[in-house]
């Protein structure tokens, strides 16, 4: 019974996959508090100085926030597919749902990467020196606005580009991992994923839809 | 019981050579790679102290420049609290004891484990590389705007490995709380946990909650410095103050981190040595939690000069007084363990003593420090470097010591030398006093911290604290040779030497590779020493040196 499992701490398969979830999900509290920090940051900034803070969100592109939004919604209702998938044993369905999942974090990351360009060109990045023009009230706390904006999102992408990094690690050991080890394993990585796509829930209003 | 029959069967007897321990997953040998590490960092984090020390015993600044003086205090914080302190117990002691205190095979996750220490290493490896670099001028706690706009040292690398060093806290806090969810024997009641694991678990709760805001602080600080975002900056729109705010939430609840497992061995050895029951098992317990959780809520006492408003002034002071309430419990109940016991002193009982009167002391004296008015008067001085010493080095490197000689059996398989114990145990307690004791009153007539030259009449203070260095310094190199000559040549340990409770010291020393031949269970409470046929063994660790 015991070889079964994969840490010898474990009798039973069972127990352990209990374990992994657990473990996940104090990981997952150990993440909220990264984000919660710079999200609380955030918020304190924008009570303090709420008209720059207004001002500066006007200039993202709402469009392309709400089609990154809808991007990453849709590729967590494709881990959802994967998780159901597995927990049948209908493996063929879900390897395809995972690797939809993780395309779709990719285009996420591809609207980021045009996003960001554009934030460039129009002289909206505080980034490496490059110029920041702002014309509008308070333009230096709009640039800390555009600061803490860089700082989120791009923390928020690294964590994309490790859930796609993961995912794509799976599927290539997918032809040798046991059934029992698949279906924990997308459990565990779906929990990530979902994870993600909440903070982006709570990324895209703070920043793009105040005052609108 | 034989021993010697054992012997091939442990887990220090499965597989020899580099590979066998550096791709281990058993944590008690990641336990061992943990402590050869610490160790080295805690005495390059001492050689730094001491130069600091042999510069102060006199007024002028000639032995280092000031640029190397602001370097060495700097690296002395940085490496002693994120490559020694935090780490300490938990990833040594810990590691090793936490499955055998529960009665499990390994912790839940034994890879994570071991990836936890080369995370360690990686990190090690740019702090070191920032060392060999020129060093950082920060001090340890990276305040900007001089850490992000004005420092010249190598910041980014080395708050990158105080960063990655961040990982392998947060691993080994996931893995030690599932493991204590998950792997307790049958009959292993919560309050039926031995307090060490307690600690444990109050411990791993706070490194998993408040390292990651540690993580974002140090994350602010390298984009602001490699890439210009200027989150801390003013002139960009930035508030270097927030950078205190984070840092402390993370730094504060630290604190707790590097006290609790302290409290936790202390919670072993006095029952152990008094023969007695814990005092007020449950108190203790939940003690731990409080202070877990009070941790959390008392960062601005750091700031009371910084300029946040009056108000929370008066608020943080207040939940600082609170934080001294569970403390005070634990204290009460140890004290009240002693009592009526059949007390003995030996080497781990010495120092959890000495742990008790040093904490209580430096407890204290963080009481001045939480009132605001007193605060304001002593913030920044000796005052302050006194009182965090007491409680990091007197309370936490003592406890350290502690349970490294109490369960160096267990870990080793082999006795130490008890006279060398004593001696190098009573030592360190003198050098200790001498050197932080005219600490307080240095800092109390005004003497500033983190100044390498001095007004000549501060001397006689600091000579006193320097010659107390260099006795403290002894104290602490002593272990190293008797335990060392222990590892290969002590004589053999019986299972249970100090006739302890604890399922630890049910299984041979040194314990085989999956921890128990037989899968304990549980059916007593924890510190049971009423228990019929628990004595003492009564073992001479001289017998075999004649």
């Amino acid at each position: 019974m015991r070889s079964s499992t994969e840490s010898v701490a474990f009798d039973t398969k069972a127990r352990e996959k209990a374990a992994d979830t657990f473990g996940m999900w104090v990981f997952i509290g150990s993440e909220a508090m990264l984000f919660g920090a710079i999200l609380l940051v955030f918020l304190i900034a924008r009570i303090s100085y709420g008209t720059a803070f207004a001002a500066a969100s006007q200039r993202l592109s709402l469009p392309l926030g709400t089609l990154n939004t809808a991007v990453l919604l849709t590729s967590s209702f494709a881990m959802v597919l994967a998780h159901t998938f597995t927990a049948s044993r209908r493996w063929r369905p879900a390897v395809w749902a995972l690797i939809c999942t993780s395309l779709l974090g990719i285009v996420f990351l591809f609207v980021k990467a045009v996003e960001y360009g554009r934030e460039f060109k129009e002289g909206l990045a505080p980034v490496l020196g490059a110029p920041f023009s702002f014309t509008g009230p308070d333009p230096t706390h709009a640039e800390f606005f555009f600061a803490l904006y860089f700082a989120m999102t791009s923390l928020h992408a690294l964590h994309l580009i490790c859930g796609v990094a993961v995912i794509a690690g799976m599927l290539l050991l997918w032809p040798g991992t046991t059934e029992a080890s698949r279906t924990h394993r997308v459990q565990a990585i779906g929990l990530y994923w979902h994870f993600v796509d909440i903070v982006w829930v709570f990324l895209f209003p703070v920043l793009y839809l105040i005052n609108r | 019981m034989s021993t010697e029959a054992l012997r091939p069967s442990s887990y220090l007897g499965e597989g020899a050579g580099p590979a066998a321990w550096l791709l281990t997953t058993d944590h008690k040998r990641v336990a061992w790679l943990y402590l050869m590490s610490l160790t080295a960092f805690f005495f390059l984090g001492g050689a730094f102290a001491v130069l600091m020390r042999v510069e102060l015993a006199t007024p002028a600044g000639d032995l280092v420049s000031d640029d190397t003086y602001n370097r060495l205090f700097s690296l002395h914080g940085i490496i002693m609290v994120w490559f020694f302190l935090v780490p300490s117990i938990p990833a040594t002691l810990g590691n090793f004891l936490l499955p055998l205190m529960i009665g499990a095979r390994d912790l839940a996750f034994p890879r994570l484990n071991l990836a936890s220490w080369y995370v360690f290493i990686l990190g090690s490896a740019f702090a070191l590389a920032s060392v060999l670099a020129g060093g950082v001028d920060t001090g340890w706690t990276f305040y900007t705007p001089l850490s992000t706009l004005y420092a010249n040292g190598f910041v980014s690398m080395a708050a990158l490995g105080v960063f990655i060093v961040g990982f392998s806290t947060i691993m080994t806090g996931i893995n030690f709380i599932v493991t204590i969810h998950t792997l307790r024997a049958p009959g292993l009641t919560w309050f039926r946990l031995p307090i060490f694991v307690w600690t444990m678990y109050a411990t791993a709760l706070v490194m998993v909650l408040a390292t990651p805001v540690l993580a974002a602080s140090l994350i602010l600080i390298v984009l602001e410095r490699v890439f210009g975002i200027g989150i801390f900056n003013p002139a960009l729109g930035g508030d270097p103050l927030l950078f205190q705010h984070l840092f402390w939430f993370y730094s504060h609840p630290a604190v707790y981190i590097m006290i609790l497992p302290g409290m936790g061995v202390v919670s072993e050895v006095l029952p152990c040595f008094s023969r007695r029951p814990l005092f007020g098992y449950k108190a203790v317990a939940l003690s731990s939690m409080a202070i877990a959780v009070f941790g959390f809520l008392v960062w601005g006492h750091h700031m009371f000069v910084s300029g946040q408003s009056a108000y929370a002034g008066v608020l943080f002071s207040f939940l600082s007084f609170c934080v001294a309430i569970p403390s005070a419990i634990k204290v009460f109940n140890w004290s009240l363990t002693l009592r009526k016991g059949e007390i003995t002193f030996e080497t781990p009982m010495l120092y959890a003593l000495f742990f008790l009167a040093l904490f209580t002391f430096g407890g204290l004296a963080g009481l001045f420090l939480a009132a605001l008015a007193i605060d304001v008067h002593v913030h920044d001085t000796y005052f302050v470097v006194a009182h965090f010493h007491y409680i990091m080095v007197g309370g936490m490197v003592t406890a350290y010591m502690a349970g490294l000689h109490f369960w160096w059996p267990k870990l080793t398989g082999r006795m130490y030398s008890e006279t060398w114990g004593r001696i190098a145990a009573t030592v360190t307690f003198l050098g200790f006093n001498l050197t932080f004791f005219p600490q307080f009153v240095l800092g109390f007539i005004g003497m500033p911290r983190r100044y390498h030259t001095y007004p000549p009449e501060f001397q006689f203070w600091h000579v006193l604290s320097s010659a107390g260095a260099v006795v403290l310094a002894f104290g602490y190199l002593m272990p190293l040779f008797y335990l060392g000559w222990s590892m290969f040549r002590g004589p053999r340990a019986p299972a249970n030497p100090w006739g302890a409770t604890g399922l630890e010291w049910q299984t041979a020393s040194p314990p085989p590779p999956h921890n128990f031949d037989t899968m304990p269970s549980v059916s007593r409470p924890a510190y049971d020493y009423a228990m019929k046929g628990l004595q003492h063994e009564t073992f001479s660790p001289h017998k075999d040196e004649a």
